[in-house]
C-alpha cells in the first residue's frame, strides 16, 4: 500500500501537468523566498523589536514608530526626502525630456552625443559623488572660484555647510546623475513615434509647439509614466550620494530616510529603530507605484485592436 | 482647386542626384498618377510638392504661387500617407477635425465639416472609435476624411492602397476615383502599380531613375508607348519584346521568324530593332508558330506561356486554348497593335 502510494506521488510529480509545474517552479520559489522575502520580512520584523547590534531584540509592538513620530530629526528627514524627490524628479523630467528632444533631431555625431549623455549614469555613484564633493568644497570649489573671478561674489560659497545650500547642492548632484536615465529612456520612446505623424501634423497646419503638445507628448505619456515611476523610486531611496557628500549634515538638513535609517541602525547600533525608519518608507513608495499604476495606466487609445 | 506646375525640378541627397530635372503640368481638377518602379523618385517628388523635402533646384507652383520655400502648412494641400499616419491617441472624429482644432475653429464649424465628410466615406458610426479599433480599409478612409475636411487646393496620395489586400484595393480604387469626380480637387497620386495608374488617372506620368519617361492619358501610354521602358511597364501581362531587324516591309526575328508590321518606319534603321507584341494582340489561327509550355485558363481568357523562336512569349487569348505542353500552335498577330523600338536608344520607331 505504502509503496504504491509513494509511486503514485512520484508519478504525479513527474507525469502530470500540475506536478511538473510545481517542480519547475521550485527553483524560482526558493530564490524568491531566500533572497527577497526573507530579508524584507526580517527588516519588517526588526522594526517591531528593540534589537541592537549584539543583542537579540524582543517584540515591542509599535513603540519604535511612536517614538519616531515624536522625533523631530525623523520628521525633518521625511520632509527632506519628499522635497529632494519632488524637486529632483521634476528637474530630471524637464531637463531629460528637453535633452531627449534635442538628441532625437538630426544632428551630426548623434551617436557620439548619445553615448556622452549616458556617461553620468555609467560612472559609479561614489565616484561622481566624490567629484561633486570637490566641486562643492567650501575652499576650493570651482564654482566659487569662477564666480569670484567674474566678480559676482566676494567669498567662497559654503555649499555643503548651510542647510538650504546643502539641500540644493545634493539635488543638483542627483539631477546630474539621474538625467541620462530619463533622457535615454524618453529618447527610445520618441523613436517609436512614426515620423509620418509629425509630417501629417505639419501638413495639417501645426506649429512646432503644437506638434509637440498635441502629437509627441500624448504619444509619449505611457513611457513617461514608466520612466518617472522608476526615477521617483530611485530618488526616494537614494543613499550613496548623500552619504558621500554630506552624511546627512549640516544639522541633519540633508538626511534622507534612507541615510537616517542606516545612521541609526549601523553606526548608532539601534537596529530596531533603523529598520522602522526603512519600513516607514514603504507607504510612500507604494503610493508612488499606485499613482503611476492607476493615474497613468494605459490610455483608452492604447487598448483593443491589434498592431 | 488649383493647377500645379513643376519646372525642371531637381533633388540631391548629398552628392547623389535622385531627380534629374522633372517638368510636369497638372491642370485644375486633374487626377494625375505618378507611376514607376521603386526608387524612381516618385515619392520624393510628392514629398517635395508637400513641402516635406527641400527643393534642390527648379520650381514648384501651386495656383499662382511659387511654393519652393513655403512650409507645408502654408501650401494648402492635404496628403494621405502610405501608413495613413492617423493620430493614435485621437478618435476618428478628432483625427478628421485635427486641422480645424489647430486653427481654433468653433465647435459648430468642426461638426458641420466633419459630418458630411464622414457621411461621404461611410464613417458616420465610427466617429468615436480610435484608429486601433479600425480595419485597414477604415483607417484608409479616415485618412482620406482628414484630407477632405481640409478642403485643400491639392490632394496628395502616397501609395495609399499598398497596405490593403487585393480585393479591398480594387474597391478603394473605385472609391477614390468616385470621390475625385465628386470633389473635383486637383489630385496627385503616387503608386508603383500600373493597374492603379491605368484605372484611376486622367493623366499618367511614368517615371524611371529620376526622369519622366512619358506623360499621357492611360490609353495613350498603352497604345503609343514612347520607349521600351514605358512599353514594358504599362500593361499586364507585360509586353513581349522580340529582337530582330526590319526586312521586306516586315519584321524578322533573330531566328528568322517573320512578323507583320502595320506601317514600317520611313527611315528604317539597318541595325537591330525591338518588336513589341502585346500578349492580348495575338489570336489563334495564323502563320506565327508558338511553342506552348504552360497553359493557364483564368475563365474569361487563357494565358499561354511559350516561345516564338528563342524568345519567351506570354499570350492572352480570348479563345480557349487546348494545347498540350510542347505542342506548337499557330497564332495570328494583330499588326495594328504592334510596336517597333530602336534597340540601341529604346525610342519608338513607328508612328
Amino acid at each position: 500500500m505504502a509503496g504504491s502510494s509513494r509511486g503514485g506521488l512520484i508519478y504525479w510529480l513527474t507525469e502530470s501537468r500540475n506536478g511538473l509545474g510545481l517542480i519547475f517552479m521550485l527553483p524560482a520559489a526558493v530564490f524568491l523566498l531566500c533572497l527577497l522575502t526573507y530579508p524584507l520580512g526580517l527588516g519588517v520584523w526588526l522594526g517591531f523589536t528593540d534589537a541592537r547590534i549584539g543583542r537579540e531584540g524582543i517584540f515591542v509592538g509599535l513603540e519604535n514608530y511612536i517614538w519616531l513620530f515624536n522625533d523631530s530629526v525623523f520628521r525633518l528627514s521625511v520632509f527632506n526626502t519628499i522635497f529632494y524627490t519632488v524637486v529632483a524628479s521634476v528637474l530630471k523630467f524637464g531637463l531629460g525630456l528637453w535633452l531627449a528632444l534635442i538628441l532625437n533631431e538630426k544632428l551630426p555625431l548623434k551617436n557620439f552625443f548619445r553615448a556622452i549623455v549616458l556617461l553620468p549614469w555609467v560612472v559609479p555613484t561614489v565616484l561622481s559623488a566624490l567629484a561633486f564633493w570637490w566641486i562643492f568644497d567650501s575652499q576650493f570649489s570651482i564654482i566659487s572660484w569662477v564666480l569670484m573671478k567674474w566678480g559676482l561674489i566676494s567669498a567662497p560659497i559654503n555649499f555643503l555647510g548651510e542647510p538650504w545650500n546643502a539641500r540644493w547642492s545634493v539635488i543638483a548632484a542627483n539631477v546630474w546623475r539621474g538625467i541620462p536615465f530619463v533622457a535615454i529612456s524618453l529618447l527610445a520612446g520618441l523613436q517609436t513615434i512614426p515620423q509620418s505623424l509629425n509630417e501629417a501634423a505639419a501638413l495639417d497646419g501645426a506649429t512646432a509647439w503644437q506638434r509637440f503638445r498635441r502629437v509627441t507628448l500624448p504619444l509619449l505619456t505611457p513611457i513617461i509614466a514608466v520612466v518617472m515611476t522608476f526615477s521617483v523610486l530611485f530618488t526616494f531611496t537614494d543613499f550613496q550620494l548623500i552619504y558621500v557628500l554630506t552624511r546627512g549634515g549640516p544639522v541633519n538638513a540633508t538626511h534622507l530616510m534612507a541615510t537616517l535609517s542606516f545612521q541609526r541602525a549601523i553606526p548608532g547600533g539601534q537596529l530596531g529603530e533603523g529598520a522602522a525608519i526603512a519600513v516607514a518608507m514603504i507607504p510612500f513608495l507604494l503610493a508612488a507605484i499606485l499613482f503611476s499604476f492607476f493615474g497613468l495606466q494605459r490610455r483608452r487609445w492604447q487598448q483593443g485592436g491589434s498592431d | 482647386m488649383a493647377e500645379v506646375t513643376i519646372r525642371d525640378l531637381r533633388k540631391s541627397f548629398g552628392p547623389v542626384e535622385v531627380l534629374h530635372g522633372v517638368s510636369i503640368d497638372i491642370a485644375e481638377g486633374e487626377f494625375v498618377v505618378l507611376v514607376g518602379p521603386s526608387g524612381c523618385g516618385k515619392s520624393t517628388l510628392l514629398r517635395m510638392l508637400a513641402g516635406l523635402e527641400h527643393v534642390t533646384s527648379g520650381e514648384i507652383r501651386i495656383g499662382d504661387r511659387v511654393v519652393n520655400d513655403l512650409p507645408p502648412k502654408e501650401r494648402d494641400i492635404a496628403m494621405v500617407f502610405q501608413n495613413y499616419a492617423l493620430y493614435p491617441h485621437l478618435t476618428v472624429a478628432e483625427n478628421m477635425a485635427f486641422s480645424l482644432t489647430l486653427k481654433g475653429a468653433p465647435k459648430a464649424e468642426i461638426t458641420s465639416r466633419v459630418k458630411p465628410a464622414a457621411e461621404i466615406l461611410g464613417l458616420s458610426n465610427l466617429l468615436e472609435r480610435y484608429p486601433r479599433q479600425l480595419s485597414g480599409g477604415q483607417r484608409q478612409r479616415v485618412a482620406m476624411g482628414r484630407a477632405i475636411v481640409r478642403d485643400p487646393q491639392v490632394f496628395l496620395f502616397d501609395e495609399p492602397l499598398s497596405n490593403l489586400d487585393a480585393k479591398l484595393r480594387v474597391s478603394m480604387r473605385a472609391e477614390i476615383k468616385n470621390l475625385h469626380q465628386r470633389l473635383k480637387t486637383t489630385t496627385v497620386y503616387v503608386t508603383h502599380d500600373q493597374i492603379e495608374a491605368m484605372t484611376m488617372a486622367d493623366k499618367i506620368v511614368v517615371m524611371h531613375d529620376g526622369r519622366v519617361e512619358q506623360i499621357g492619358a492611360p490609353l495613350e501610354l498603352y497604345d503609343q508607348p514612347a520607349n521600351l521602358f514605358v512599353a514594358g511597364f504599362i500593361g499586364s501581362p507585360a509586353m513581349n519584346m522580340l529582337t530582330g531587324r526590319l526586312a521586306d516591309g516586315g519584321f524578322v526575328t533573330g531566328d528568322g521568324i517573320a512578323l507583320p508590321v502595320a506601317r514600317p518606319p520611313a527611315a528604317a534603321p539597318g541595325g537591330p530593332v525591338v518588336y513589341g507584341l502585346r500578349p492580348e494582340s495575338m489570336h489563334l489561327g495564323g502563320e506565327v508558330p508558338l511553342r506552348v509550355e504552360v497553359v493557364e485558363p483564368t475563365g474569361s481568357e487563357t494565358h499561354v506561356l511559350g516561345h516564338i523562336g528563342a524568345t519567351e512569349i506570354v499570350g492572352v487569348f480570348r479563345e480557349r486554348v487546348r494545347a498540350a505542353p510542347g505542342e506548337e500552335i499557330r497564332v495570328r498577330v494583330d499588326a495594328e497593335a504592334t510596336h517597333l523600338f530602336d534597340a540601341g536608344s529604346g525610342a519608338r520607331l513607328s508612328a
